[in-house]
């Protein structure tokens, strides 16, 4: 028997490979989430029927079905009947991103919904233009509230990329899966992978407590 | 209104409680196998959850080659089995967890898997083939292989032998939990080629002539399957062997290799 620290350093290099396709993953997913999120959550919020029934009914969508069932959807189903090839680190993004991006789109419509009315009609009265107003007034203040809720987002899209080793990419969830289908020392390496996760997520949400405090009005 | 709700959660709540106690009742945990001779001993059993012939669904039952045999095991043997199909990679490791007393699931016999568990005699001559998609007319032979993607699953002989394969030539491995996930990227050309047992890979194109797979060049090698056991549980081992010996000699074993694949196996 090997000892436990032994294992452990043997499966590093495999292990930090992983974690960088699923930071790699998640950084790409999470920019155009973020695109995504706030495209639809204007159009959720906009006084056109047609736009917010498309927005609404692509969160609804994202909401009422499970991820891994998305991530079946766009890898093995889709291809199959359009007759397209997806790799397989292209559709977990896309997955991802279409997931995170409905879960933002939600939390932009929260914050911009969340700044008083009388912003929006004294920044009108002013005479600056609709987009104006959004940009220059209701966004930047909406912005800071919705900082927590974006950090959280993220670190659930973090845990969520540990599905992706269902449709064959090797992130960090795969990789200890396959260290442990040679080895079979589950508690070392689900160990390992745990705290690599952790760090990975610590660190993120030490960041933001930062970042808010940078970007709070005194 | 209030009153009401709260009256429904609670009840909800006891109900799936009691669900819960009740279920867990009628599947005992892994048992340490010391039955006293008059009481039937029940021991879990591990499968895969999808490798037909050896076993799949049909209308809501487990059914297959490996499920036969060891309810035909535990009945000359005089023991219960209760079933648990799961993902193949996880098999070995809940047998060394004490999930699972022992496991059938076209466990190939290696050097890597009797370190953890015991392994019972050969019950199948297997060997794996070198699977491509229909289309393909580029793989014939391992060689082939150079610069190609092969999709694997988890933990099985055909993963460890593209392993090796990759160390020789410059192949890109790509692993999935099951069987059907690992056709289906080669059927979608993502991957070029994937290494299965040929019982397997014979069954799925002898059943699904529309499976865009075919099976290229001679067998990898020549798998024997065992069924796998805890190492706290020598009883079993040998009550498993003589099973396997008693049903090889009575011809049960060939009716349950007929029923499956039509023909005896050699």
């Amino acid at each position: 028997m090997m000892s436990s620290w032994q294992v452990i350093v043997d499966a590093m290099p495999l292990l930090l490979q992983g974690l960088w396709i699923t930071v790699k993953i998640v950084v790409i997913s999470l920019l155009i989430a973020f695109v995504i999120g706030l495209i639809t959550g204007l159009m959720n919020t906009s006084s056109n029927k047609i736009l917010k029934f498309i927005a609404t009914l692509y969160i609804d969508i994202i909401r009422g079905t499970p991820l891994l069932v998305q991530m079946f959807f766009i890898y093995f189903a889709l291809p199959a009947f359009l007759d397209i090839r997806i790799p397989a680190e292209t559709a977990g993004i896309i997955a991802i991103s279409a997931n995170a991006g409905a879960y933002i789109a939600e939390i932009f419509r929260a914050g911009i919904s969340s700044i008083d009315n009388g912003q929006r009609e004294a920044a009108r009265s002013l005479g600056l233009s609709q987009v104006q107003t959004m940009r220059l007034v209701i966004l930047p203040q909406a912005f800071r509230r919705m900082i927590p809720a974006f950090v959280n987002q993220c670190t659930i899209s973090i845990k969520d990329t540990s599905l992706l080793s269902v449709i064959g990419i090797r992130e960090l969830t795969q990789s200890g899966e396959i260290i442990i289908s040679t080895n079979y020392r589950a508690f070392e390496i689900w160990g390992t992978v745990g705290v690599l996760y952790f760090i990975i997520i610590y660190g993120i949400s030490r960041l933001s407590r930062v970042l808010e405090r940078r970007l709070s009005l005194k | 209104m209030k009153k009401i709700g709260s009256l429904l959660i609670t009840g909800l709540l006891a109900l799936t409680l009691s669900a819960c106690g009740s279920s867990s009742e009628n599947a005992p945990a892994a048992s340490d196998g010391t039955g006293s001779s008059n009481e039937v001993v029940t021991y879990t059993i591990g499968t895969d959850a999808t490798f037909p012939p050896f076993e799949y669904e049909q209308d809501g039952k487990y059914v297959g080659i490996d499920i036969d045999l060891i309810h035909a095991i535990g009945e000359l043997e005089g023991f219960k089995v209760d079933l648990k199909p799961m993902n193949f990679k996880g098999i070995i490791p809940a047998i060394t967890a004490k999930q699972l007393d022992a496991a059938i699931a076209g466990i190939s016999i290696t050097d890597e898997r009797k370190q953890v568990v015991n392994l019972s005699d050969t019950y199948f001559e297997a060997g794996l083939s070198l699977v491509v998609h229909s289309d393909n007319d580029s793989i014939t032979k391992p060689e082939d292989l150079k610069g190609k993607v092969i999709a694997i699953k988890k933990g099985t002989a055909g993963s460890k032998k593209a392993e090796e394969l990759a160390k020789e030539y410059d192949i890109t491995l790509n692993y999935f939990d099951s069987s059907p996930a690992m056709f289906q990227e080669v059927v979608n050309k993502n991957a070029d080629a994937t290494i299965e047992d040929f019982p397997v890979i014979s069954y799925k194109l002898a059943v699904d002539p529309n499976a865009n797979l075919k099976i290229v060049g001679e067998r990898l090698t020549g798998d024997q399957y065992g069924i796998a056991v805890s190492k706290d549980n020598e009883e079993l081992l040998q009550k498993i062997n003589d099973g396997i010996k008693k049903l090889k000699e009575s011809g049960k074993y060939d009716e349950i290799i007929k029923k499956y694949i039509g023909t005896s196996a050699k």
